[in-house]
């Protein structure tokens, strides 16, 4: 479980994340979201270390990350998998080279070890086959699917994802979404999810922190999300007219 | 940003740099990668300027002297100096530094910007260490080959010109130049310039490849910064390292 409380961080005068807490569940796809600019990546951020928040508290399983010194930071992040926005592949690698990297790093695996998880890993995502491509080679999703293939790798305790979805169609959008579900709830990760696809939010969202303007502006699921009567809620939700008339069909 | 924040960033840059490797087998890989990538791909580039440059000290020697009581084989001498001294260990290094260095701060600068930085922390991977020390130690193991390539080359190349049917000067006049008032110790002065060149070209361009920031214009900023204060710094310690090692 991680729990942040109270986090704040300023960009110079700039109040970018105000006050917000909430608790993120294991074993369920936690989403953060938001319109573009309310502070959603710069929460997950400052979770992985990547910014240091002004005040508040980041605690991994009762562990105060912001307090830890860089021994027991570095053990964390260990077992933090992350799935960048463009994928963070290293380009220099084949697909294989880059999700076995994680292992060749921490693990006393033998090379016939590491080459059976990468091709699981790779299996997964639906990659098999793929190993001796290089990034420059892949197409958008399958640049997502290679990066969450390396995200899991090391059988991590923590999943953060941030715009997995930003780029793909809706088809493949739906198979990265799926894919994080299914990992999520089979080893019982932890997985924080920033994104402003409505479909994820409809798709897996168990756990909802809407952020609006830096603050945590509304909780919830995705039963409860369309349900809502708070007004920004409702504005991003049904900012599509689609959504509206799909939504006004249904009731 | 103001020089002192620059000083005092790179300093903590290299700090983190030279940390205890997290996996030695690892950096070991890199470092061979590294070598690679720096040394056989600048094999070409070395030796052709080298014997030009060789050439053409050796023309320009020759066809100065005009006075007949300076012996022919000054020449020779002229070219050894010249190559051993100062153009291998100094010209050579500031043209690596335009080739390897702006390489180096733009594949840096480019991993920082698609976040491939980032996922080496969140891996809990020290990015700064992995990424920039075997850079490092690559180039101070494969620098000093190199140069020692260039002055043979450098040399051969004047060797070159004396064998031209209308060379003011013999093959066996070059050959007792080259030989000529030979002092071992200024080899230890070159390389020495050499491994110190080596750690600027190398450090310096990874440092503004790190810290870059924004898009692809920024990248090209750091490219062309590590290359013009590589240079600088390099120019600088030549005369500092000269003044140490033949003027006290």
């Amino acid at each position: 479980m991680i729990e942040i409380k109270n986090i704040n961080k300023s960009f110079g005068d700039r109040n970018v994340v105000k006050n917000v807490s909430f608790i993120f569940q294991p074993g369920k796809t936690n989403l953060i979201i938001g319109e573009s600019g309310s502070g959603k990546t710069t929460i997950l951020k400052l979770m992985v270390g990547l910014h240091e928040a002004d005040s508040g508290e980041i605690s991994y399983d009762g562990k105060n990350f912001p307090t830890l010194n860089n021994d027991e930071k570095q053990e964390i992040r260990k077992e933090i998998g992350m799935l960048f926005q463009g994928g963070a592949l290293f380009d220099s690698q084949t697909l294989e080279e880059n999700v076995r990297f994680p292992l060749d790093m921490f693990t006393k695996l033998s090379t016939q070890e590491k080459t059976e998880r990468v091709n699981f890993c790779l299996k997964r995502v639906m990659l098999e086959g793929k190993n001796k491509l290089y990034p420059a080679e892949l197409s958008g999703g399958m640049k997502k699917r290679a990066a969450l293939a390396r995200a899991i790798a090391n059988h991590p305790k923590y999943l953060f994802c941030d715009e997995p979805n930003s780029g793909l169609d809706p088809k493949t959008s739906i198979v990265v979404d799926n894919l994080i579900k299914d990992i999520t709830e089979e080893y019982g990760i932890t997985t924080i999810i920033v994104t402003h696809d409505m479909n994820s939010v409809i798709e897996i969202g168990e756990n909802i922190m809407f952020v609006h303007k830096g603050e945590n502006w509304w909780t919830g699921d995705k039963s409860q999300v369309l349900k809502s009567d708070n007004p920004e809620l409702t504005d991003f939700v049904f900012a599509s007219k689609f959504m509206k008339s799909v939504f006004n069909a249904t009731k | 940003m103001k020089p002192i924040s620059h000083i005092g960033r790179y300093f903590a840059l290299m700090t983190r740099v030279f940390q205890r490797p997290q996996k030695f087998k690892m950096y070991i890989r890199q470092i061979v990668v590294e070598i690679d990538a720096m040394g056989i791909s600048s094999l070409s580039i070395v030796a052709i300027i080298s014997v030009f440059m060789g050439g053409i000290i050796a023309i320009q020697t020759a066809s100065n002297i005009d006075n007949p009581l300076i012996p022919r084989y000054t020449v020779g001498f002229t070219v050894r100096e010249s190559i051993i001294l100062e153009f291998s260990p100094t010209v050579v290094c500031l043209i690596l530094a335009g080739k390897i260095g702006s390489n180096i701060a733009s594949e840096i600068g480019a991993m920082r910007i698609t976040e491939q930085i980032d996922a080496l922390e969140i891996m809990g991977i020290n990015s700064a260490g992995y990424l920039i020390f075997p850079k490092i130690a690559a180039a101070v193991i494969i620098f000093p080959v190199l140069i020692a390539l260039s002055m043979f080359l450098g040399i051969a190349g004047g060797y070159l010109m004396a064998c031209l049917p209308s060379a003011a000067f013999t093959t066996y006049d070059y050959v007792f130049g080259i030989q000529a008032f030979f002092d071992p110790s200024k080899l230890r002065y070159s390389f020495t310039k050499v491994l110190v060149f080596a750690f600027i070209i190398t450090s310096v361009s990874s440092y503004y490849g790190y810290y870059t920031s924004g898009g692809a214009l920024e990248v090209g900023k750091s490219s062309t910064n590590a290359v013009v204060y590589s240079s600088i710094l390099i120019l600088l310690f030549s005369l500092i390292l000269t003044y140490l090692f033949l003027i006290r």
